[in-house]
């Protein structure tokens, strides 16, 4: 492919950060850009590597098992002014699970430690009792447009938000971000935070050409509009799912 | 009192067959523990060897089935849960069943209920063989679940007679567990033919859990089981007692060498020929080789190898692990598809087949599948892409492997979705042409809905008469 365009993905430690498929929505990423002739050029950041200033329209956090994540933490400290800078910029950010609570401003784990986190999204995450484990359906809205979005949780973070962002979305079925508030997720600008994994993009492609759309008007401006796909194994997908979370409520 | 909840319980199980509600295998044990909550110890204090237990993420069953046909041979009295559950209800089922004169219980036992099994079993001789990720809106996180085993084996080690160890030393989240523990025996591959140029995806024990460095691969073989060590600590794999020291894998098969100790002279070395496809079962083979060396040295019953040897290789693979059913002219050959270990596993064995391949996957999300079906992606289904001449998709989330296949860079013509598995196995079977193989990978309750189409249309018997 001799592409025109590329969009630049910052995959922040897929090696420690992968615990729910998170390769999928990288895939899906991949994919949907190919398929209208879109290059991704994907850099990938470990334990200990700086990331280049300025030189990325789109970055990733996925989910990891606690030790993983506590090692991720205190190695994100040296790069969170750079990506607090790019979300400032307006590039897109997406982060999954143990993500979004690495984007907050702190987690306080089960024996009361506080991991300072990123501080890109206005809020905080404490260790509860029990895990938030199951489907999970909600209603997002972003730009004034509301879809259903489809997934999977599996948490023991309560997370809750500041008064600087806004849910993702309100919970259908599901716990969400706490179980009682029935939010779910943060925006604040072109950053999203969320619980829902199943992966989330390859079933919501909606979700996933809103953050490609972000990354390439971050790099291009408004010159490059994404092409409609078709999406229909999406949509088949999708419904199965909401289906399958209706019979288990 | 025990005799009554152990009739009532017996009863159940019979009724349960009669109404055709399933195979009636847990169900005594489920109403055995409901009356009798100590049942299983009870019914384990009577073993006089006390039992063996063998866990593991993928595994555990077939190598039950090594076990027990080479512990049958050796003369012991066995009883054990082969064809049940592997938590403490199918246990104990198999104790209401099969208790009565048995001196030795082998249990098949779910990675989380191990230590729930052990306190009530008496465990001689405990064999763990792997941890993958595996269902973790179940098990939890993999790191977790090696912290409860490493809790388990310390409270066996203040016992009075603590048991055998029986680990695989190229697992290092199970080699450390039997570090500075003494009775253990070491399994393993030596055999580096088969070795992957990287670790799988998203491997797990990539650590060191003695120094928290980051381990170093010479060798990767399965998932992240090889030949490993600490670059900052003295943590390494430990060399095993018994190993597999050459391998040939075939389509339907391997051609295995083993190298086993003898109690005075220098080891020896067998080969057998086994009808258990993938360098997985090389595993299971070795471990089931190591625990008839640990069974016999705890019983100090003299043990006649060759025997072994020959009823290990005689072991067909167990239900749904490879087993192959004739469907008129053509067949089926059933692998169980649980994790990406395990897939990844099946995909390299279906790929030692000849020719092009006719596929058949059944995604299930129901409460033995594990209901997050997240996992599909973390499966390297990719390899297939230019082998694949049909490819069905069905089960209940047969749209999320849609979107795997798709996102992965399938031709979407040649994939047919259809989510209920008596049609998906029509079209699958249309499109295998006779004199070939369909390779069926289905979730656990997708192999028992399959299953089930097959014994209605009289190709097998059903799952429950298998023994």
């Amino acid at each position: 492919m001799n592409a025109a365009y590329t969009v630049r993905l910052c995959h922040l430690y897929p090696e420690m950060m992968n615990i729910y498929a998170d390769r999928g929505n990288i895939a899906v990423f991949r994919q949907r850009l190919a398929w209208r002739d879109i290059a991704l050029e994907i850099t990938e950041i470990g334990l200990g590597d700086i990331i280049d200033p300025g030189q990325h329209d789109l970055y990733y956090l996925g989910g990891g098992q606690d030790r993983d994540q506590n090692l991720v933490a205190k190695d994100l400290a040296a790069n969170a002014a750079t990506l607090q800078a790019a979300a400032d910029a307006g590039a897109a950010q997406l982060y999954v699970c143990g993500g979004i609570q690495l984007a907050g401003h702190q987690y306080v784990t089960a024996d009361g430690t506080s991991l300072p986190g990123l501080g890109i999204l206005d809020l905080v995450t404490e260790a509860g009792a029990t895990r938030l484990i199951g489907d999970l359906v909600i209603d997002a809205t972003i730009e004034g447009t509301t879809q259903r979005v489809v997934g999977y949780e599996n948490h023991a973070g309560r997370t809750r938000l500041g008064a600087s962002c806004v849910p993702l979305g309100r919970v259908v079925s599901g716990h969400g971000n706490d179980g009682e508030s029935g939010n779910e997720g943060a925006v604040l600008n072109h950053v999203i935070g969320t619980y829902l994994h199943g992966p989330l993009l390859p079933k919501n492609p909606w979700l996933a050409d809103l953050l490609l759309g972000w990354a390439l008007e971050h790099r291009y401006g408004q010159d490059v509009a994404l092409r409609p796909l078709e999406d229909a194994v999406e949509a088949r997908a999708h419904t199965a799912a909401i289906g399958r979370a209706g019979v288990r409520r | 009192m025990r005799r009554l909840a152990g009739f009532i319980a017996n009863a159940s199980g019979w009724l349960s067959r009669r109404l055709g509600r399933g195979g009636g295998t847990t169900l005594p044990g489920v109403v055995l523990l409901k009356l009798r909550p100590h049942a299983l110890a009870e019914y384990a204090a009577d073993l006089h060897h006390g039992s063996i237990l063998v866990s593991a993420t993928n595994g555990k069953t077939t190598t039950t089935r090594l076990l027990a046909a080479a512990t049958r041979v050796a003369g012991y009295h066995v009883v054990t849960n082969t064809e049940g559950s592997n938590l403490e209800r199918g246990i104990a089922a198999a104790l209401l069943k099969g208790a009565n004169g048995a001196e030795v219980g082998l249990f098949e036992v779910d990675e989380a209920a191990l230590t729930s099994v052990a306190a009530s079993t008496q465990p001689q001789v405990v064999v763990l063989m792997n941890l993958f990720r595996d269902q973790l809106d179940r098990y939890g996180e993999l790191e977790t679940l090696v912290d409860k085993w490493r809790d388990l084996l310390d409270d066996l080690a203040a016992q009075h007679e603590p048991p055998m160890l029986v680990l695989n030393a190229d697992d290092p989240n199970i080699a450390a567990l039997g570090r500075d523990r003494d009775n253990v025996v070491w399994f393993g591959v030596d055999d580096t033919s088969h070795a992957v140029a990287h670790l799988a995806h998203a491997a797990d024990a990539t650590m060191c859990r003695n120094c928290g460095a980051p381990l170093e691969h010479t060798v990767v073989l399965v998932g992240h089981l090889g030949h490993w060590h600490c670059p900052n600590c003295d943590a390494t794999r430990p060399s095993p007692t018994i190993s597999a020291t050459q391998i040939a894998l075939t389509p339907s098969g391997q051609h295995i060498t083993v190298r086993y100790p003898t109690n005075a002279g220098p080891p020896i070395t067998m080969t057998i020929d086994s009808p258990l496809p993938g360098l997985h079962n090389s595993y299971n083979i070795v471990a089931a080789f190591a625990a008839s060396w640990a069974i016999a040295a705890r019983t100090q019953r003299p043990q006649d190898v060759d025997a072994v040897a020959r009823v290990i290789a005689e072991t067909k693979p167990a239900f749904g692990r490879g087993e192959i059913i004739s469907i008129d002219d053509k067949r089926i050959q059933l692998l169980l598809a649980k994790n990406p270990t395990g897939v990844n596993q099946n995909v390299r064995t279906l790929l030692n087949s000849p020719g092009e391949l006719h596929v058949l996957v059944l995604l299930n999300d129901r409460t033995a599948d594990g209901q997050d079906v997240s996992w599909i992606w973390d499966v390297d289904w990719e390899p297939l892409r230019p082998r694949l001449a049909s490819l069905t998709l069905g089960g209940d989330r047969a749209w999320d492997l849609a979107l795997r296949f798709q996102y992965g860079g399938f031709d979407m013509d040649k994939i047919k979705v259809a989510p209920d598995p008596s049609n998906a196995l029509d079209i699958a079977l249309n499109d295998t042409l006779p004199g070939q193989t369909l390779h069926a990978l289905p979730t656990y309750t997708a192999m028992i809905d399959l299953r089930r189409v097959l014994t209605q249309r009289g190709y097998t018997a059903a799952y429950w008469s298998d023994e």
